[in-house]
């Protein structure tokens, strides 16, 4: 992991300003192909210009995609953090993400059934979403810690497989599980997010002029509370890794479990805090991504899970920072990918691709740079 | 096995003679004789078909020379399964499914269990061999440029249907370019990153298959292709005098149908022979050592020379071309080939094989499969059958007090795979992690921490 760093307003500040920094330097960088491309393939279209309808999506798959970056980014920090200590590849993170997104969704559920989630004004709605995330915060960290000490613990020490392997079976049982709980107590096995106050609503950031037609360049409610919450969690683990004793002492477990063990530090203790936070992250990404996309079912963590372990990969997994860089990437891509990809190729291949996309940036960067963009060549550990 | 380890004098003579008595073969032959006998007269009973397959466990374990278990099991496989599957066509259903799955779970084996690689993806090389013959066997290269749904049914087939076998071993050669191809660039990397890959490799080959309907209509999308020709079987077998025949033995209608399923357990069980053969062969070669080696330290065995990246993709290659072979048979018994076959817990399911029985090794992995193919299409769809047959009665939920009527539809028993799966595989994992009949060299590599800790 980063460097000792203890102080606070530094280490507050200082990946805001990185992340500001990539969240600029992506999109002009992926906008700028895509306008290059559009110039290139201009000729293949004669029903449309391709140029012109470049420009008109751009701001909204921009924005679409740095929030999907931002849900990717969260969840990639709970892989991160595990990896960094553990050096283990926490498969089941993406069940424990979908476990949040159904806790934050039951409980507004919950709210409404008891009527209190109609005539509401815009702050306690407000209010109720972060309770939402906070739920799925708690049941999450909880589930996480749970399953490192059922599953994982055991197995510490073992070849390299054989925790992964457990992993993959924790991930597997905990989709099935939550199936189960859903059918037996709804009959189905999926949910939507309730729909209340004033989220859906869009805050027109510009107008475009094209063609004499105005186009309402606009933003959604959701969105930005999406990218606040997202950004108040970036920071504060940043905040608790870098500037707290526990964020020390996590990190002197990264480095040597023994030693740290025999400086006094119980290293069992730290191996749980830090599932903890990185489950109560990936419970607020699931929160989040309930949010915005409405319905859940227990599938729904599976390829978020996916993609946001290439996003830890791609930053640099154990690394911090490049977990967050990793996860705005891949949303922008992705974005891009869904929306660009049909118009270039004239419907040939289409949105459905976009998966491929993030596996195919998988597979390239462990290839060429196995370190991640951020991430220091470190060896295997004994 | 524990004979060797018994006590010397008085109680090794009685091991002896308990172990060479010519008791066992009659017991196991009595075992056999009954559980034949109970099948006939149960055909749907799931406890008499578990039983009778059970036989196996026995004849393996049966203190006897090889040459006498060979016999026995040719008996059971070779005489008995076809003679019960006459009147009894789901055994030869079970039989061939798990056939195929054997073979899988002894291909994945080398690449996870003597290679010590974790593919998550090993099902895309089955799905290679499959769509390779599905294109060319059935009416697909007609209909490129149409779309899906839409193409025309025509009488003819762009190839003979007996290109079937020549196709069984190009399925075999596709698929090992394939797994060359895939491990050319992921070979290299960490065993924890190879598994992630490899599932998403898994899951373009599905997106590809799902998608590939446009530009051209090479996989005709989810709707999958159909129909796939089978080969043609020789005239005597499908000749009416022998279906009556069969019919008469079986009292029921036998159609030409119920001859291929004959024909498809056939031939499925004979790759699975040439599949065990070749892996016990591979096991015990040069290359076999020099997987053991690379799976236990890579660094070592670099320095011994091996190398690295050719003996690997030599694990990939021949693992995926077992199930590229396999595909192809799947396609034309199912006749029917879509992207749904294909899926993740496709390739779960082999892996739960081939860690249940035990990694590396060969008896191990062919009992697992047996079990997971037993489990997934028998015993958890009686158990589902059996629960809808309480939820159209009236009786009531035993503790809960609540009717079974008011159960819901999800709660069916044959969707819930993925939770036994996972439970199987965190259970092995924590337990048994050399499997259920381990190879001896992994149960050392598995409980070599503990022997060190013990120790110290």
């Amino acid at each position: 992991m980063n460097l000792p760093r203890t102080n606070a307003l530094e280490a507050v500040l200082r990946p805001l300003g990185q992340l500001l920094l990539f969240v600029t330097g992506s999109s002009v960088a992926v906008s700028l192909v895509v306008i290059a491309a559009a110039y290139l393939l201009r000729g293949t279209r004669t029903d449309m210009d391709l140029v012109q309808i470049t420009y008109v999506l751009l701001p909204q798959v921009l924005i679409d995609g740095i929030t999907l970056g931002f849900v990717y980014a969260t969840i990639a920090l709970g892989y991160t953090m595990v990896y960094g200590v553990l050096e283990f590849i926490n498969f089941a993170h993406g069940e424990i993400f979908m476990f949040g997104a159904f806790a934050g969704v039951e409980i507004l559920i919950f709210m409404r059934l008891r009527g209190m989630l109609t005539d509401i004004g815009d702050i306690t709605a407000l209010a109720y979403v972060v309770l939402a995330v906070l739920t799925g915060m708690v049941v999450s960290g909880l589930l996480a810690v749970s399953v490192e000490r059922v599953a994982y613990r055991p197995l510490r020490g073992s070849p390299r497989l054989i925790p992964l392997i457990s992993a993959i079976g924790v991930s597997f049982f905990l989709q099935d599980t939550m199936r189960f709980l859903q059918s037996s107590i709804n009959g189905d096995f999926y949910r939507s997010f309730p729909t209340f106050g004033p989220f859906t609503q869009r805050f027109t950031l510009f107008t475009v002029d094209l063609d004499g037609r105005a186009l309402d360049v606009a933003i959604q409610y959701k969105a930005i509370i999406m990218i606040v919450v997202a950004l108040m969690m970036l920071v504060g683990l940043n905040y608790l890794v870098n500037a707290t004793k526990v964020g020390k002492a996590i990190r002197a477990v990264a480095q040597d479990q023994r030693t740290a063990g025999l400086m006094g530090i119980n290293v069992n203790a730290i191996i749980a805090i830090t599932f903890l936070v990185g489950g109560a992250l990936g419970g607020a990404a699931g929160a989040l991504f309930a949010f915005r996309f409405t319905r859940v079912d227990p599938f729904v963590g599976f390829l978020p899970g996916l993609k946001a372990f290439t996003a830890a990969v791609l930053g640099g997994i154990g690394n911090i920072t490049g977990a967050m860089l990793g996860g705005i990437v891949l949303g922008l891509l992705e974005s891009f990918a869904a929306s660009y990809l049909s118009i270039f190729t004239r419907g040939a291949f289409g949105a459905e691709y976009k998966d491929i996309f993030a596996f195919a940036i998988l597979i390239a960067i462990l290839i060429f740079k196995p370190s991640g963009l951020l991430g220091q060549t470190v060896g295997q550990k004994a | 096995m524990t004979a060797s380890t018994a006590p010397s004098g008085l109680l090794h003579s009685l091991w002896h003679r308990l172990t060479h008595s010519p008791i066992w073969p009659v017991l196991v032959l009595l075992y056999i004789a009954g559980t034949t006998y109970l099948v006939t007269t149960a055909p749907r009973a799931l406890q008499w078909r578990v039983l009778f397959l059970a036989g196996l466990l026995f004849i393996y374990y049966m203190p006897q020379r090889p040459v006498i278990k060979l016999a026995y099991a040719g008996v059971v496989l070779g005489i008995l399964v076809p003679f019960l599957g006459i009147s009894n066509p789901f055994l030869l259903e079970i039989g061939f499914q798990i056939c195929v799955f054997a073979t899988l779970a002894l291909g994945l084996n080398i690449v996870v269990g003597f290679a010590g690689l974790l593919d998550l993806g090993y099902i895309a090389f089955y799905a290679v061999g499959a769509y390779l013959w599905a294109f060319y066997g059935s009416q697909q290269l007609y209909n490129l440029n149409s779309v899906a749904g839409a193409q025309q049914v025509r009488p003819d087939f762009p190839f003979d249907a007996n290109l079937f076998w020549l196709f069984l071993f190009l399925g075999i050669g596709v698929s090992a370019i394939t797994g060359i191809l895939l491990g050319t660039p992921v070979l290299r990397l960490r065993g924890d990153y190879l598994a992630i890959v490899t599932l998403g490799f898994g899951e373009v080959i599905r997106v590809l298959a799902n998608n590939l309907d446009k530009p051209i209509n090479l996989t005709n999308g989810p709707q999958g292709i159909t129909p796939i020709q089978r080969p043609e079987l020789p005239g005597f077998l499908t000749s009416p005098a022998m279906l009556e025949w069969l019919s008469g033995i079986a009292r029921r209608n036998v159609s030409v149908g119920d001859i291929y399923g004959f024909f498809f357990y056939g031939l499925a069980l004979v790759i699975l022979i040439v599949t065990i053969v070749v892996a016990k062969r591979l096991e015990d070669s040069k290359l076999g050592r020099a997987w053991t080696a690379i799976r236990e330290d890579e660094t070592a065995a670099i320095a011994m020379g091996i190398p690295l990246v050719r003996t690997k993709l030599a694990a990939f290659a021949i693992g995926a071309s077992f199930s590229g072979a396999m595909g192809v048979v799947f396609a034309a018994n199912r006749t029917f080939v879509s992207p749904e076959t294909f899926s993740l817990i496709a390739s779960i399911s082999v892996l739960v094989m081939v860690i249940l029985g035990g990694l590396g090794s060969i008896p191990g992995v062919i009992m697992g499969a047996a079990v997971v193919t037993l489990l997934n299409i028998d015993f958890l769809q009686t158990l589902s059958l059996e629960l809808s047959r309480l939820r159209q009665g009236t009786g009531v939920i035993p503790i809960l007090g609540i009717p079974w009527s008011q159960l819901p539809n999800q709660l069916d028993p044959a969707r819930y795979q993925r939770l036994v799966f996972g439970l199987i595989l965190i259970i092995m994992m924590i337990f048994r992690p050399e499997g259920i009949i381990p190879s001896q060299r992994r149960k050392m590599e598995m409980h070599e921490h503990e022997e060190a800790e013990a120790r110290a």
